[in-house]
């Protein structure tokens, strides 16, 4: 008969390579990385090893009355934009693709496949559609939407980088939550839809008294989740325009990324920003709670 | 009545291909092209331009040597090889690490279990996005900055793989470790044994995941291998390879294909798994 504590011991002995990795490389990082905020630490520390001096506030005013860490975070908070696009259109598509006709899985998976497309794909394969003579410029030339000769690179315009690149973000995108949204809807029972569609209940109104409320949980989800990834929007950015032009793509983590090891080595000054930017994170996330909240007795009071 | 009816409906199944259609090609088109470009022999006589449309879509005359000269000129092997390994390295610990640690959190019962289990599913909310600085420190001072196992050792264990093969574990009945134990196995052998030839389905998933995730991921090698250029995966290689070949489009497209191809054919076999949002279920 096997003890409780062997039990116990063999237990822990299962769970100790997880437990050790996530405790340096997960809790250790958010508590260091916390405390680094309030602190004066630089490569030069590294280099005299010498520990973190504690210095209060000092980072987060100097954070804060930084020109550019505001343009970052206005352009993190512009990117925001791309949430109730991007779910609204994959919900449409969710919708749109959950029909049983021939051959709607080859559409499925073909929307998914920009998902699993790497950014550095990404980047390489949407720099020829962005550039001045690329594709991009062909078709609105083609429909007579714009005239050749004002005719720009889109990456190269502070008034259009920002919006190309979200234009990338919801590429990427709306595979994933339709794929989401798909899953939410398939448990929508069939009758209702019947039901408005025999009182005469068109397309339209089909999805926004039906689809839209009963998915109401969803859509909140995703949107938390889409909101907190655009707000800390890095990797589309350092891939196609490094922060320019003239700062108009530079956005919070921009700013944390070139604070700590693109430009100045100072992880005390990184990391205030970085926790500013959780603060926001924090504050959208409250946001998205109050809003489930208050949605369950109305909707309970309807039923 | 019918008469009526049915030209309508095909009316309305028709409008629905046609927008199935053009949304088809806007998230596809970047392939098509790209793929188009990299087997667009670039030598005819009269010479080729990328932007030279609607032609660039359609080659003429088609030729692999792109392919070829991409790998010889830019030693694209050297990128592809460090991603082959940074890749099988990051899902073979993820595999090994979520299998043993999920045993004990679905089915033993020691003290501490549900505390650790809500401690790991804490790491999901967690603000994790200025986690690289504290990490990057951390590899530096253990001497592994800059190396494959810098890259690969922080990422392998994750809330999600243990979660999804903690619920996978759950579903095995209780009756069938009892019966090993009965017959003398210890908990290593039922976890070698049983729990693990029982959950191949829930590890491949987890591994495909893993494998496309990492074959694809881009920031953090990128600041893991800062400085040891050499050792970086494809992923990151290849925007210098877009700078070196600015002005040879076609080579930098047939760099491209040959990390895209991979991943498509992976998906291609694995498409239910990726359909069914398994990872969006606890991203």
């Amino acid at each position: 008969m096997k003890t409780k504590s062997s039990v116990t011991f063999t237990a822990y002995l299962l769970l100790l390579p997880a437990l050790a990795l996530m405790a340096v490389f997960t809790f250790y990082p958010v508590l260091y990385g916390s405390y680094l905020g309030f602190t004066e630490y630089t490569a030069a520390n590294l280099g005299s090893n010498t520990p973190p001096k504690w210095v209060g506030l000092e980072n987060f005013r100097t954070v804060i009355s930084d020109e550019l860490f505001r343009i970052g975070l206005l352009n993190s908070l512009k990117y925001l934009i791309i949430v109730p696009i991007l779910q609204m259109a994959s919900l449409a598509a969710a919708v749109l693709v959950n029909r049983q006709i021939p051959g709607i899985a080859l559409f499925r998976a073909a929307y998914y496949v920009p998902v699993i497309t790497s950014i550095t794909l990404a980047a390489v394969m949407w720099d020829w559609v962005f550039t001045r003579e690329g594709l991009l410029n062909y078709v609105l030339e083609f429909f007579k939407l714009i005239d050749p000769s004002g005719s720009f690179g889109w990456l190269l315009n502070p008034n259009t980088a920002l919006w190309a690149i979200m234009l990338v973000t919801f590429w990427r995108g709306f595979g994933y939550y339709m794929v989401l949204y798909l899953g939410g809807l398939q448990s929508i029972p069939l009758e209702l839809e019947e039901a408005a569609l025999l009182d005469g209940a068109n397309a339209w109104q089909r999805f926004w008294q039906i689809t839209v409320p009963l998915m109401r949980p969803t859509i909140l989800l995703c949107s938390l989740l889409s909101s907190l990834a655009a707000i800390r929007v890095l990797e589309e950015i350092l891939v196609f325009t490094n922060g320019g032009p003239l700062n108009s793509t530079y956005t919070v983590l921009m700013y944390v990324y070139q604070k700590s090891f693109g430009l100045d080595f100072n992880y005390g000054v990184a990391s205030a920003a970085g926790l500013l930017l959780a603060v926001v994170g924090f504050i959208l996330s409250y946001i998205n709670f109050r809003i489930t909240r208050e949605d369950a007795p109305k909707r309970g009071a309807k039923a | 009545m019918k008469t009526r009816v049915a030209p309508f409906k095909a009316l309305n199944l028709g409008l629905t291909y046609v927008l199935l259609i053009t949304i088809g090609l806007f998230a596809v088109f970047p392939f098509l092209w790209t793929f188009a470009i990299s087997i667009t022999d670039k030598t005819v006589a009269s010479g080729v331009s990328i932007f030279d449309f609607p032609q660039s879509l359609f080659p003429k005359a088609i030729t692999f040597n792109n392919f070829i000269e991409v790998y010889r000129v830019f030693g694209l092997e050297k990128y592809l090889l460090n991603s082959v390994i940074i890749s099988f390295a990051t899902v073979l610990g993820t595999l090994l690490v979520s299998a043993m640690a999920a045993y004990p959190l679905s089915k033993m019962v020691f003290p501490g279990r549900d505390l650790i289990f809500g401690a790991m599913l804490a790491t999901l909310v967690l603000p994790s996005e200025t986690n690289f600085i504290v990490n990057v420190l951390t590899l530096n001072k253990i001497g592994l900055l800059g190396t494959y196992w810098g890259v690969v050792i922080p990422t392998i264990a994750t809330a999600f793989g243990i979660f999804i093969m903690r619920q996978t574990y759950m579903a095995v009945p209780d009756s069938l470790l009892e019966a090993a134990r009965i017959d003398g196995a210890t908990e290593f052998q039922i976890l070698w044994r049983i729990m693990i030839p029982l959950s191949r389905p829930a590890l491949t998933a987890l591994g495909i995941f893993t494998l496309v995730n990492t074959w694809n991921s881009y920031f953090w090698p990128s600041v893991a291998l800062l400085g040891a250029d050499n050792l970086q995966p494809l992923s990151v290689a290849m925007l210098k390879l877009k700078g070196q070949f600015n002005h040879d489009s076609f080579n930098v497209a047939a760099g491209a294909m040959i990390m895209m191809i991979p991943v498509l054919i992976v998906f291609v076999a694995a498409q239910r798994l990726f359909m069914r949002g398994l990872e969006g279920a606890v991203k």
